[in-house]
């Protein structure tokens, strides 16, 4: 294991440390430790290496990843997992807004609660999270999945286009276009396997699922009030 | 565009601390605010019916103590000055608007940064850790303070564009974001009497509470009724005699983060800047909701 | 003509109510919907022609034609980037996507923009292996929409451009209508196949200069802070964005006019936000001044460039390039009369067509229709788009030679007078015959 102080290296040295490792090779476990919030932690990985932050991190922690593992034992600030292609992140404690943002691929897992605009343009990640999510949560979400153990803040799924939202609390609004659909057992059992594999414990049978009326798919002055 | 920070003492011992601890936050929200910086700090409060001041004179070689010796002679005979940097904080036993009438006469030179029981602010050009170093900020202690770095988006980078602003007796505000309707609003507050020494979107906001506060709103009300009437990006802190406010904008892109442990309550733009308080790793930090006002009051 | 009046009085048409405006308020009757259209501004605005010249005579020299240099060359990201950007001539082809443009489109700019020593730039949809493979030098677009963002694409690019806005439409978002949402650019967008793309005005994950500083750093990282980064912006309030830019950590700041082209917006937006190209030069100069930033972060003018005297006059106000749309495009074959048939029967005529957002382009340029853009041959389209920046590198080559100049960098706005008060007062350069510069002070 790789223990890397950023409180005696730069960021510079710690993301061109773990950028740098080579296919196949056999350092495989890395440990940061004195994040004391910093920017841009961990970012534009690209090999399936498992990193530990322990401490709370500042906006980006892990964004553009590809395979590698990350995993916070704190809070994250905006934009964790931003674009995110592939691989995993997992945080133990909050991520505050733009969770996810844009993400394509891969998995985020967040513990606790995340702020506004949890999964906003999301485009194939899946996110899973144990508590709560803030308002404009999924906005323009294209594709991918959001599970939200706790509640969903206002206009959840605001513009969304083909994602798939699970809610097991309370919705205080949806956005334009974001209807309630029908779960069905194929869906439950979609909702398990990303509960299981994000390893949060909840039951499916509380939760309902919200996606695309598909009325905004193309412009009509009939739908003049939802823009 | 700017770095903000708060922080409230809960406990005693915190207090001897506070301009230090402050100045660190302040610092590491250099970054994103490299033009100016100011803090507010709550402390000394003053008694029986005296009033504090922070001024604020451009000429660096200002004669501070002929000023002393005109107020004893023509306001009080109790008048105390200490010289913070390019500021002074003076203590005249009168009431505020006897003392701001004379000043207005006798030394319109002066800028009045702030005025109160147990406020003062110190504001100035340049980076954080220069601003700290010329008010010697880290030897202060008080209940409270908050702090700003700024990034000029539309107006001057000058002292007095600079934040904190204050908005009457004990009040104080700083703004991280971009209002997109303080012109008309401007225009609206003078015709109100509300006076203005920028063009800076910040003053506006700082009027406008003003104007609230002595139409009789509380705080809240006042912050309420602006999530109608301000518009654009904002997250607001406010100071108070005896705490302060954290709000945000509807829509509350502009990012913000509390943290609170047994001693304390703290504000900032970014996280980094809690992480160099005593106990952050282990506070409980969270982030205010859009359009919800979160308050702390020493009882 | 009547009883009471024997003159035959003409039809008069009203100046506000005109043809168009009427029309328009017609068809926004008979649709309830906004229209909408691909290009920049056509309405008359102040611009480079109402600027000149002042060649040498007594006072100055000029520099002899081939023998005596006039060099062209520009490198652009030398504040931070570890691998700047070194073009031949100061002209680069604006962001335009693969998705607005068609396939054999995109390669033909790619190829006569190698074949020049210049740069191609992606547009909002991705970076395509082709055009990677065609522009020797290419720079990859960020947007709101992130629609095919991807960190093997930032490496791959030779610089990353931030949009923030185009001149266009400062303050909107992309447009991309079903017709255009073939199967490949859906794939490569994430979006379902022929819906009208909705898409997001401001970046999801960061708002403000403050925070856009924060953002770069993470762009910076990720590409081993190796590529210059420009941020793009339309022109509205260019002096702050240009300080705000420099502040967050731009290397090259871009700033396109309202008469910059887009493949599809709003014709209200396209006509009515945002300020001509010859306004915004001076104000976004002056800020790179007042940091002492000038030429150290490098300024990108772009907006309704025509020719050679354009590129030349936005250098001497003070631009270290410029980049062009709309007229790479028309030298590709946008708008040929050839196609003059078609044109009529899309209601319009060559030179008018501006409906790219339908993607019936007769030329096969702003279309995803294979047989419209098998129309397009991509070399013989790449030499025409070369012809024309050489033409227009000669033609800037004659003015600065003319003004005494060994390289088209060293024009200056001394060397330029203005025609019409407005013009002078933009540009900041005296009405031509006078040393009257309107409405000095202010920035």
């Amino acid at each position: 294991m790789t223990l890397l102080d950023l409180s005696s290296i730069t960021l510079r040295e710690l993301n061109s440390r773990l950028q740098s490792v080579a296919a196949g090779s056999n350092e495989r476990d890395f440990t940061v430790t004195n994040p004391e919030g910093a920017h841009s932690i961990a970012v534009g990985l690209t090999q399936p290496i498992h990193v530990t932050v322990e401490g709370h991190t500042g906006f980006y922690c892990a964004g553009m990843n590809q395979q590698a593992e990350i995993l916070v034992k704190g809070h994250v600030g905006p934009g964790v997992a931003e674009n995110m292609m592939s691989g995993r992140v997992h945080v133990t404690g909050n991520a505050s807004q733009a969770a996810g943002a844009t993400g394509q691929g891969g998995m985020l897992v967040i513990e606790g609660s995340a702020a506004s605009r949890c999964g906003i343009s999301m485009k194939g990640i899946d996110i899973v999270v144990g508590g709560s999510v803030g308002h404009m949560s999924a906005f323009m979400a294209q594709s991918g999945a959001l599970v939200v153990c706790g509640d969903a803040g206002s206009s959840l799924g605001d513009s969304i286009y083909e994602a798939r939202l699970y809610v097991a609390g309370s919705v205080e609004s949806l956005g334009s276009d974001c209807v309630e659909k029908q779960m069905t057992q194929h869906h439950k059992e979609k909702l398990q396997r990303l509960l299981d594999q994000a390893r949060i414990k909840a039951d499916v049978k509380r939760f309902r699922r919200y996606g695309s009326a598909r009325k905004l798919y193309n412009f009509h002055v009939d739908n003049v009030d939802a823009y | 565009m700017c770095g903000i920070v708060g922080l409230f003492t809960k406990t005693p011992k915190l207090q001897s601390r506070l301009g230090d601890y402050l100045s660190s936050m302040l610092i590491e929200m250099s970054d994103r605010g490299p033009d100016s910086a100011g803090v507010a700090l709550y402390r000394n409060p003053t008694t029986g019916g005296a009033t504090k001041l922070s001024l604020f004179a451009a000429d660096p070689n200002y004669a501070w103590s002929t000023l002393q010796g005109e107020l004893k002679k023509e306001l009080s005979d109790k008048v105390t000055l200490e010289l913070r940097g390019s500021h002074a904080v003076v203590v005249v036993h009168e009431a505020f608007p006897v003392i701001q009438a004379w000043l207005a006469q006798h030394h319109p030179e002066l800028d009045i940064v702030s005025a109160g029981d147990t406020i003062e602010i110190f504001k100035e050009k340049g980076l954080p850790k220069d601003v700290v170093d010329r008010f010697d900020l880290r030897h202060v202690s008080g209940s409270h303070a908050l702090g700003h770095t700024r990034m000029a988006t539309e107006s001057a980078v000058t002292t007095e564009h600079s934040h904190p602003f204050s908005t009457g007796m004990d009040l104080c505000l700083v703004h991280n974001g971009s209002l997109s309707n303080h012109n008309r609003l401007r225009e609206k507050l003078k015709r109100q009497g509300i006076q203005f020494k920028t063009d800076n979107d910040t003053e506006v906001g700082a009027g406008y509470l003003a104007w609230r506060l002595r139409e009789g709103d509380t705080l809240e009300e006042a912050l309420t009724n602006g999530f109608r009437d301000l518009d654009g990006f904002y997250t607001f802190a406010i100071g108070t005699r005896d705490g302060f406010a954290v709000v945000r904008d509807p829509i509350a892109c502009k990012h913000a983060v509390l943290a609170e442990t047994d001693d304390w309550v703290a504000m900032a733009t970014e996280y980094r800047a809690i992480a160099v308080l005593p106990g952050a790793d282990h506070a409980n930090i969270w982030e205010p909701k859009p359009g919800t006002i979160y308050a702390w009051n020493h009882a | 003509m009547s009883a009471s009046n024997p003159i035959r009085m003409p039809p008069r048409r009203s100046a506000s109510f005109d043809e168009y405006a009427i029309a328009e308020i017609q068809r926004a009757a008979a649709t309830g919907i906004y229209d909408i259209r691909g290009g920049g501004a056509k309405r008359k605005l102040p611009g480079f022609d109402d600027l000149l010249f002042l060649g040498a005579s007594v006072s100055r020299y000029p520099l002899e034609g081939y023998r005596e240099k006039c060099a062209t060359n520009v490198t652009l990201g030398t504040r931070f980037a570890k691998k700047p950007i070194e073009l031949k001539i100061p002209i680069t082809i604006a962001g335009m996507s693969f998705g607005a443009l068609s396939g054999p489109a995109k390669e033909a700019l790619g190829r006569g923009a190698t074949a020049m020593g210049t740069s191609t730039t992606t547009g909002d949809g991705g970076m395509t292996p082709e055009e990677r493979g065609h522009s020797k030098t290419l720079v990859y677009q960020y947007l709101p929409s992130r629609y095919g963002m991807n960190p093997d694409d930032l490496r791959k690019a030779d610089a990353i451009e931030i949009v923030i806005g185009q001149g266009a439409k400062p303050g909107g978002g992309g447009m991309l209508l079903g017709q255009k949402i073939s199967p490949r650019v859906a794939k490569m967008r994430n979006l379902p196949e022929g819906i009208d793309q909705r898409s997001a005005c401001r970046h999801p994950d960061w708002t403000g200069p403050d925070d856009l500083e924060i953002k770069i750093q993470e762009l910076r990282e990720i590409t081993n802070w190796e590529k210059p980064i420009y941020i793009k912006v339309g022109a509205t309030r260019p002096y702050y964005d240009v300080t705000l830019a420099v502040k967050a950590g731009a290397d090259v700041v871009v700033v396109d006019g309202m008469q910059g082209g887009t493949a599809a917006t709003q014709e209200i937006f396209i006509e009515h936000v945002g300020i001509p190209t010859l306004a915004a030069i001076r104000p976004a100069v002056q800020a790179l001044l007042d940091l002492d930033m000038h030429r150290k972060v490098q300024l990108i003018v772009s907006g309704g460039i025509r020719n050679g005297a354009d590129v030349a006059k936005a250098l001497a106000l003070g631009a270290d390039a410029v980049a062009i749309g709309t007229a790479a495009l028309i030298a590709l074959g946008d708008n040929d009369p050839k196609w003059e048939a078609e044109y009529q029967k899309l209601g319009t005529t060559a030179g008018c067509y501006d409906d790219w957002h339908e993607g019936l382009d007769p030329a096969g340029i702003t279309t995803q229709n294979p047989e419209l853009a098998a129309r397009l041959d991509p070399l013989k389209a790449s030499r025409r788009l070369a012809n024309y920046l050489a033409v227009m590198t000669m033609e800037m080559q004659i003015i600065a030679r003319a003004c005494g100049k060994s390289h088209v960098l060293n024009l200056e706005p001394d060397d330029l007078v203005a025609l019409t008060v407005e013009s002078a007062a933009m540009a900041r350069v005296p009405l031509a015959g006078t040393s009257w510069i309107p409405g000095q002070g202010g920035y």
